[in-house]
């Protein structure tokens, strides 16, 4: 299970790795149609249309193929890097909203801590043991993770729909999130239940 | 010397962020806020990291029509799509006090900013967002603002100064939050005027008499 974890994070690694650095159209199509699917489901259950959700999946892979050169998988796997596109387009073609983000580039920014304590696993290996951490989430956290980022809905909105407190959608949420962090930070919680 | 900040949005929030259902004026504090604080871009990147594993895994994986490919590929030589914001140019050297992306939204730092005074020790300027009331904020040094409780949520975070109120001293990069339970009144630091951006997503609503919005607050 582990391996194949990831095995899957360094193909899909690879192929966008190639589409960036060689144009390869081969690991295009084959990109395509690992996500296109799930990026249509993903677009559906936020509430498109499914012609809607079409036109947004040919903007989504034609910005992959544009912009490929600045994915870099030290930073985020390539699941992470079309997830953000798709959001951002999702946004676009919801809410007409802008969504607004800091400049790396800004010098006002403030730098991260140098010593980059952070990520002492490989970008690659801490991916694989989200995906084993994920599955490993209780139901009802899980549910309502995937309601919070594939619905575009508010914490609120969810609790109507579950007929939950408020509170207790925030607090599985951030249950979740921390199991998932620390299974980021290399403490995988597979073992553990709760 | 960067302030490292220590009051950061919570975690329900930097989610929202990062799937994308935060509306346009939250967001605006939300990422203004990340400029001034590695800690909480680490958390927004792992946020992410965990959507693309949702989405790389889902299991729920739905048809596309059998014509989508052909037309993605015919149109991946085709212009380019508009994907990157526009950022306002800083000239070399020099050093903002506004991070991105409030200094886009502002069209420059903080000396283009054009205040109003709507009461004595308090200047603000409207930021033209959706989803909400965004306002910049210069309250005067030493000057406590009207105590008042919220209908709904109130973010503000610092840019220049500081200010303190019953939960704390908040500077250069602090996130303040607050909800309908919290009747506060912050009190801007002595040593000069503090800067903030806030969020409202209702009207606020005085609770202290209406001579507190006159009366300059002087600290002990
Ligand atoms: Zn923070």
């Amino acid at each position: 299970m582990q391996a194949d974890d990831r095995a899957e994070v360094d193909r899909l690694n690879d192929l966008l790795l190639r589409v960036a650095r060689q144009r390869d159209r081969q690991a295009f199509v084959t990109l395509f149609h690992h996500f296109a699917p799930r990026l249509k489901s993903f677009l559906l259950r936020a509430g498109m249309e499914a012609g809607a959700a079409e036109e947004t999946i040919q903007d989504v892979m034609v910005t992959v193929w544009q912009r490929a050169e600045t994915f870099d998988p030290r930073l985020a796997a390539a699941g992470t890097w079309i997830f953000a596109i798709a959001r951002n387009r999702r946004i676009d073609r919801l809410r007409r909203d802008r969504r607004p983000t800091f400049d790396p580039n800004d010098p006002a920014l403030v730098p991260d801590e140098a010593d980059g304590s952070m990520d002492t696993m490989l970008a690659e290996e801490q991916t694989a043991a989200l995906h084993r951490a994920i599955r490993s989430l209780p139901p009802e956290q899980a549910d309502l993770l995937k309601m919070a980022y594939f619905e575009d809905k508010a914490h609120s909105a969810i609790a109507e729909e579950r007929r939950l407190p408020l509170g207790t959608v925030k607090s599985r949420l951030r249950l979740a999130l921390a199991r998932l962090r620390k299974a980021m930070a290399g403490d995988d919680p597979a073992g553990e239940t709760l | 010397m960067n302030h490292i900040p220590h009051h950061h949005p919570g975690p329900d929030l930097l989610l929202a962020y990062a799937a994308g259902t935060l509306a346009e004026a939250p967001s605006l504090v939300v990422a203004t806020h990340l400029a001034l604080c590695p800690r909480c871009r680490a958390e927004v990147a792992g946020m992410e990291a965990i959507g693309g594993a949702l989405l790389s895994d889902s299991s729920a994986a739905t048809p596309v029509s059998t014509g989508l490919l052909a037309d993605v590929l015919a149109r991946l030589d085709g212009p380019p799509l508009a994907e990157a914001p526009r950022r306002r140019q800083v000239p070399p050297g020099h050093n903002p006090v506004l991070p991105e992306p409030l200094r886009s939204y502002i069209g420059g730092d903080v000396d283009t900013i054009r205040w109003r005074r709507t009461i004595p020790g308090l200047h603000e300027c409207e930021l033209s967002c959706s989803g909400g009331a965004v306002r910049m904020m210069r309250i005067r040094s030493g000057m406590g603002m009207p105590q008042h409780t919220h209908h709904g949520d109130e973010f503000t975070l610092v840019l220049q100064g500081g200010f303190t109120d019953g939960s704390g001293h908040y500077l250069r990069g602090d996130f303040a939050s607050t909800d309908t339970s919290v009747d506060h009144r912050p009190i801007a630091d002595d040593d000069g005027d503090c800067i903030c951006l806030a969020f409202t997503d209702a009207p606020l609503r005085l609770t202290g008499r209406f001579m507190r919005w006159l009366n300059p607050f002087i600290r002990a």
